[in-house]
């Protein structure tokens, strides 16, 4: 609606709907959503509990279809899920019987790598997640924080040329989420990715945004867009910035305090 | 332990020895909404004596409990034993092994337990062997599940045993009907608990797998055989304890050789030290194969987050 899709974008998301049937009645739990979403672009996504982020996550990793609507990809509608959209879960996902560097290497063994290969890819983004020493741990063995680099490592080993992550900080602490905000951005910046990023943490969606989409519930639809223009890298001194500070009072006022039925046309045009 | 979830109390028949018997294994490991490892079914482990899970423990709390092991076992026998003297129709400790001995040098008691152990083996392995591919195939395919589950439920509210009469006209009298039955015990137990295990297969996990890439078959293979295998091992050993049991049972009633029979016969005789010998055999046998299974449980199983 309010964006025009256009056909650069690396993800773009036309007038999406996403109905649940329940017992006798239809829950909608996305009304015509509309996204674009640049090459390389990091996009995160805020808004209150059962707004439909995952659902749009979902349906953008091909494990939900739309009702109606596109979820294109690269100039393709996505059918299923596939190896260049990696997905991070929120509760990591890891393989429990396989180590750390049997997880990181799953994809690669599905993709039917050779051992020697896979070895070396592995071996490349443990390092790069700083696993080196939990190579060949069991994930029983692993922190909560040293569990989600696994996975991210995981999902960066296949080489996705999109990664969809649906708050995979939001069950860290304080200490270890900041930690691995600034490593992720990172990463980021050495291996740039497009990236939609789910969080409730309003912080975290600013900190590590280009542009953060505001989603309201009952429908679930996109309430707000707000580009952050701060700069990268994103420091410390970023993040206790008055300009930080002014994007993240906008973003919160615009998750509280939602005016009902209002979508991104009329709040942000 | 959390409590069994609502597929559980679907599947759950309550009040009869074969449902009982099966019931730790229809006890899923509970999902921590929190964890994507499923967690150690500990609740499913049979009865086992005190101490088994206790390798965990601090040393000190392990010796101390191997010391009340040790008293409460010979405490055990003195009873036994008092109760032997003071008038109870009991053979003493002594009198007991004594038999042993005779029996062991008759080559009576090498015979029954090969017998026996032959028998629940081999009713034990087929039984398994069939139980985990029709368990996989009921959780993968919902035409497979609607076609079997009314038939598994069913029979699993019979005890394997109270078919014995109808199998023995059927397949006579030799060693057939016997492993037949503890076949049957033994699927009845593992089939459920290897169901359980593939519908219980965490989603994010199937997800996590899908978006690495993967398809069906390398998604069968590759998560659910290994999510489900602790199951899979649970359902095996209460299909042990169930295959062992039937088979004393069937022995009592219908068998030329074997522990059963020879208590059987003994009991015409009076014999109660010969009973006695089988009873601790029976015992220390089921114990033995019991432990086996739970040393492979832990190699295999090892993955999984305990609390
Ligand atoms: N399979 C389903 N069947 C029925 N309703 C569903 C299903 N999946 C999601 N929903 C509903 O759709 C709505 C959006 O769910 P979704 O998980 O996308 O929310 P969310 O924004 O990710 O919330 P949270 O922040 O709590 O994770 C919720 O109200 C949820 O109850
Ligand atoms: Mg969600």
């Amino acid at each position: 609606m309010t964006t025009t899709p256009t056909d650069t974008a690396k993800i773009s998301v036309r007038r999406v709907r996403k109905t649940f049937d329940l017992k006798n009645s239809e829950f909608v739990a996305l009304e015509s959503v509309s996204l674009d979403i640049a090459d390389n672009e990091f996009v995160t996504v805020v808004g209150p509990s059962g707004c439909g982020k995952s659902t749009l996550m979902n349906i953008l990793a091909g494990l939900e279809t739309p009702t109606s609507g596109h979820a294109v990809v690269d100039g393709k509608d996505v059918r299923g899920p596939g190896p260049e959209r990696g997905v991070i879960f929120q509760q990591y996902a890891l393989f429990p019987w396989l180590t750390v560097r049997k997880n990181i290497e799953f994809g690669l063994k599905v993709a039917g790598l050779r051992a020697a290969e896979r070895r070396q890819r592995a071996e490349y983004f443990i390092h790069m997640v700083g696993l080196d020493q939990f190579a060949d741990a069991l994930p029983k063995m692993l922190s909560g924080g040293m569990k989600q680099r696994c996975a991210i490592a995981r999902a960066y080993a296949v080489n996705p040329s999109i990664l969809l992550m649906d708050e995979p900080f939001g069950a860290l602490d304080a200490l270890t989420r900041v930690t691995l905000q600034e490593q992720l951005l990172g990463t980021w910046s050495r291996e740039k990715r497009t990236v939609m990023f789910i969080t409730h943490d309003v912080d975290e969606a600013v900190f590590l945004a280009n542009r953060v989409v505001v989603m309201a519930a009952r429908p679930g639809r996109i309430y707000d867009i707000v580009d952050v223009d701060l700069p990268f890298p994103r420091t410390e001194e970023v993040r206790l910035s008055p300009e930080f500070g002014e994007l993240r009072n906008r973003v919160w006022h615009s998750v509280y305090h939602q005016t009902p039925g209002v979508a991104a046309g009329h709040a942000s045009s | 332990m959390t409590a069994s979830t609502p597929r559980t109390s679907r599947n759950g028949a309550v009040g009869n020895p074969a449902a009982s018997a099966a019931d730790p294994a229809s006890q899923p490991p509970a999902q921590d909404a929190r964890a994507t490892a499923t967690q150690p079914p500990d609740s499913a482990e049979p009865p086992s004596p005190p101490g088994g899970r206790s390798t965990k423990r601090r040393p000190g709390k392990r010796t101390g409990l191997r010391i009340l092991n040790a008293v409460s076992i010979v405490g055990g026998i003195t009873i036994w034993w008092a109760l032997a003297v003071s008038g109870f129709e009991f053979p003493t400790p002594p009198e007991v092994v004594e038999t042993a001995i005779e029996l062991w040098n008759d080559g009576i008691l090498q015979e029954d337990v090969v017998a026996s152990l032959t028998r629940v083996l081999a009713g034990f392995i087929a039984g398994s062997a069939v139980a985990i591919p029709v368990g996989f195939l009921m959780g993968w395919y919902t035409v497979a599940r609607g076609l079997f589950e009314p038939w598994i439920q069913f029979f699993r509210t019979i005890p394997p045993l109270a078919l014995l009469p109808v199998v023995l006209v059927l397949m006579g009298i030799g060693e057939l009907p016997k492993v037949f039955v503890i076949f049957l015990a033994a699927f009845l137990a593992c089939v459920i608990s290897t169901y359980q295990g593939v519908v219980n297969v965490d989603r994010t996990l199937i997800n996590a797998a899908r978006v690495l890439g993967a398809r069906n078959g390398t998604i069968f293979l590759r998560v659910v055989v290994p999510a489900s295998t602790p199951f899979i091992l649970v359902g095996m050993r209460v299909g042990l304890g169930s295959a062992w049991a039937t088979l004393v049972a069937a022995e009592l009633l219908a068998a030329q050789a074997g522990l059963g029979y020879r208590m059987q016969q003994a009991q015409y005789y009076y014999d109660t030290a010969t009973i006695f010998v089988g009873i601790v055999v029976i015992g220390v046998l089921g114990l033995v194969m019991d432990r086996l299974l739970l040393f492979a449980d832990t190699k295999l199983t090892g993955w999984q987050e305990r609390r």
